[in-house]
């Protein structure tokens, strides 16, 4: 028998029963946490493991564990971020689907989840919690990345379809993944805000040619694609016609606050103290001969003494925003905080490791290398939008500050100026 | 039942109606006795603070937060580190005179490990504020390493002898009672020693704080009855530990509510200060200098409230927050408050701006109680005892 409580006249598990609900099963349904994450893998490696992590997330979806914070008639638990942290915390340590969290789960479900038909809630939102869909965005677009709303992939209207034309880049994981959440302009003679939708377009659909970018670091999981006549039903496209910015607006939020949102898995418990980046910093400094340095030991310290901080920092904003201490854009403090703090682990990582950062053997495992992870240093802070954007919108939606001039607010998107780089 | 404060607070995102009414009285209080112009007025006082001023604050409730209800004290909440902690954010945020740090202390380590003639006497005496009690931990160069202790504590039949020095020691000119924490053998022996004792010697000490005054305190051959020694002899490492926790949050707080203080009034200024036609809030540079200082000021609440409350619930964690909120507050405290006089330019580093009053109380709590370094060598040594044990 489970413990219940009563919120708005539903009945619901307490978190204390769900809790020993969910550590009984962790405990004799899942292994130990692998560490795996995507990098150094070989297309079909990641295929193989993408694959095994969509039955993972199906386990989870049949043993009634996936979505906890999603509503009941789409699939998931109906429960609550209470829950959603126990689960957390129980599951730290044991292997989970990682790579269908981020930007799976959310933006794009959260933004399906919020903006969606109850139609389209029923067609999409049951396939990604049983691992069957994996989704990623198709937002950023070759002349705009910070300047989201200013996206040029054309949608014309053709009786009951849309033809959309135009290019999306940064998609990550695109070539590997089942749906796009797709932001294009819907009117062009309109200030930009106001003539975009947003489109649940299939990532492989007829009409995207798709190419994967080869990053500084030899990854290429990032993607663009190219749009040519791609027919997408009207019954595909979310909320009002050319108020897809109202969308957009939370679109972003999401991605700024992904480290604070309930739909997702991501472990808390103390028991994970090693997959963190400040206990494999003890290791990096231990295999490079720099433990008793003292220097080395300060900078350990200090990555250790961030991720702390995060911990509590992230919780307190997240509780700003409910509480209205924050207004909801002070999810640019979360995503500038993460920003901050990848860059500086990375080069702390590339300090401690020494010369063999930069000139390595192969049996150097941990310590060779770390020079790649630091030329590429900076996409902590580009990828999910610069933390540039997210200081102009902590510094005018949050402390009230002068906006920065626009000179394509009011002007129909048509007549925007534009530069050599974006036409 | 949780109400929520307004959005000019800052401390706690949540507080019971009991505590806000409580930091709101306080806060009243010290608006009230203790305006920058008093503050100013007392730059030469070696106090710092008017005993009357002192007593009242007591009858606020300031030193009886960490004594028991059957030692004379009691807590707001039923949890009375938080409810301290609110006081020492307002302390930090009005850069209030008196002794709140080492008299908490003291009082508290009275009421667990005292005994019952030093709760009938010394403590009821600290409680009401007639009396001032201090913490002599610290020590002068070259034993000036963080919770370094050479101080000695020798048992003899009925009497203990005290040798060594101590500082800095906070209002130690105006204490009635030092606690001294001393080394007997292998072990941590407290002795509460009145300073009016033969063989103790103050002397006074400057301080960047324009009114938390601090002092040296010398022991040659303190003898006294073997009842003053606090808790047993040799056994009082886990009392220290818990004061050096709790000094730890009282420096913490004092320091987030002064780097609240600042950026508030700097935040205004931006908005009243024009240069070349438009305001300074209008720059992007300045912008975004805002909003890192917005996240150090947010990420420093959220760290030192998670630390006092480990530290209240008894989390094995609790030591690694402490240290991290201590490197992290202790770096970033100075940082953001430079960064505050910095954008009020020349004015901002006179003696007339209010700024500096609050610059001196974080600057005082970044090096008290363990610096940036000490506390981030505690973190790297604390990660590599769990990766060992992993």
């Amino acid at each position: 028998m489970t413990d219940t409580v009563t919120t708005d006249d539903t009945e619901i598990e307490s978190v204390e029963s769900f809790r020993q609900r969910a550590r009984t099963w962790i405990r004799a349904n899942l292994g130990p946490a692998t560490g795996r994450g995507f990098g150094g893998m070989s297309d079909e490696e990641e295929l193989a493991e993408m694959d095994r992590q969509r039955k993972l997330q199906r386990q989870l979806f049949d043993a009634g564990f996936a979505g906890i914070c999603v509503p009941k008639e789409y699939g998931g638990q109906g429960l609550t971020p209470a829950h959603n942290d126990a689960f957390n915390a129980e599951i730290s340590g044991f292997d989970y689907p990682s790579m269908l969290q981020v930007p799976n789960m959310t933006p794009c479900m959260a933004v399906i989840l919020e903006f969606g038909s109850h139609e389209q809630k029923m067609k999409h939102v049951p396939p990604i919690l049983k691992g069957e869909h994996y989704w990623i965005q198709y937002l950023s677009e070759p002349s705009s990345g910070s300047d989201a709303a200013g996206a040029q992939t054309m949608a014309t209207r053709d009786g009951d379809e849309w033809l959309l034309n135009g290019s999306k880049i940064w998609s990550s994981g695109a070539w590997r993944a089942d749906y796009g959440l797709t932001l294009a302009r819907t009117n062009a003679d309109v200030p930009k805000h106001r003539g975009l939708g947003v489109f649940l377009v299939p990532a492989h659909a007829p009409g995207i040619e798709m190419h994967r970018i080869e990053m500084l670091s030899g990854g290429n999981e990032f993607c663009q694609e190219f749009f040519t006549d791609v027919r997408i039903p009207e019954s595909e496209r979310l909320g009002d016609v050319d108020d897809g910015w109202t969308i957009g607006i939370r679109w972003l939020y999401f991605e700024r606050s992904f480290a604070l949102s309930p739909y997702l898995i991501r472990p808390s418990g103390g028991g994970e103290a090693f997959a963190t980046p400040d206990g494999a910093l003890v290791r990096l400094a231990r295999k490079a001969g720099r433990l008793d340095d003292p220097v080395a030991r300060d900078m350990i310290g200090e990555v250790r003494a961030d991720s702390l901080v995060a911990g509590f920092a992230q919780r307190r904003i997240g509780q700003g925003m409910r509480t209205g201490y924050l207004t909801d854009q002070g999810a640019a403090l979360s995503r500038l905080l993460s920003g901050v703090n990848a860059t500086r682990s990375s080069t702390v990582a590339f300090d401690i490791a020494g010369p063999s950062a930069v000139a390595w053997e192969d049996d150097d495992g941990d310590i060779g290398g770390r020079g790649i992870g630091f030329l590429s240093r900076q996409a902590a802070q580009i990828g999910g939008g610069t933390t540039e954007m997210a200081r102009n919108v902590i510094s005018e939606r949050v402390l009230g500050m002068p906006r920065e001039r626009d000179n394509s607010r009011d002007l129909p998107f048509r007549e925007v100026p534009k530069g050599p780089s974006n036409r | 039942m949780c109400q929520m404060l307004n959005v000019e607070d800052g401390v706690e995102l949540e507080l019971t109606s009991d505590q806000e009414f409580f930091a709101e009285t306080t806060r009243k209080f010290l608006e009230d006795k203790t305006p920058v112009s008093e503050l100013r007025a007392k730059r030469n006082d070696p106090a710092g603070f008017e005993p009357a001023y002192w007593t009242q604050g007591a009858e606020l409730g300031w030193t009886s937060l960490l004594v028991s209800e059957e030692d004379g004290g009691g807590s707001i909440s039923g949890r009375p580190l938080a409810d301290l902690m609110l006081v020492a954010f307002e302390f930090g945020n009005h850069a209030a005179p008196g002794p709140l740090v080492p008299a908490s202390i003291v009082a508290g380590a009275l009421s667990r490990a005292g005994s019952a003639e030093q709760k009938a006497g010394p403590l009821a005496e600290i409680l009401s504020g007639e009396a001032v009690g201090s913490w002599a931990f610290g020590e002068p160069r070259p034993h000036d390493g963080f919770g370094e202790v050479t101080v000695t504590a020798e048992v003899d039949g009925d009497s203990v002898r005290l040798n060594g020095a101590k500082a800095p020691v906070e209002s130690a000119a105006q204490a009635k009672y030092i606690l001294v924490t001393a080394r007997t053998g292998e072990g941590l022996t407290q002795v509460l020693v009145p300073t009016d004792a033969a063989g103790v010697t103050v002397t006074p000490m400057k301080s960047v704080d324009l009114t938390r005054h601090f002092a040296k305190v010398s022991l040659d051959n303190v003898a006294l009855p073997v009842s003053a020694v606090v808790g047993e002899v040799g056994g009082a490492a886990g009392d220290v530990d818990w004061q050096t926790q709790v000094a730890i949050l009282l420096e913490l707080n004092e320091m987030v509510g002064a780097m609240d203080r600042a950026f508030k009034m700097t935040h205004e200024w931006s908005f009243d200060r024009y240069s070349f036609g438009r305001p300074l809030a209008s720059y992007q540079e300045l912008k975004h200098r805002f909003a890192d200082m917005k996240l150090w000021l947010e990420a420093s609440h959220a760290i030192t409230d998670g630390a006092a409350k480990a530290v209240e619930d008894g989390d094995p964690e609790a030591w690694d927050l402490l240290s991290a909120a201590k490197a992290y507050v202790g770096h970033y405290g100075p940082e953001l408050m430079h960064d505050c006089v910095q954008m009020h330019g020349g004015i901002g580093v006179t003696f007339e701006h209010d700024m500096h009053l609050y610059l001196r109380r974080v600057v005082l709590g970044s090096r008290l109680y363990g610096s940036v370094g000490d506390h981030r060598e505690r973190l790297t040594a604390s990660l590599e005892k769990k990766e060992e044990a992993a």
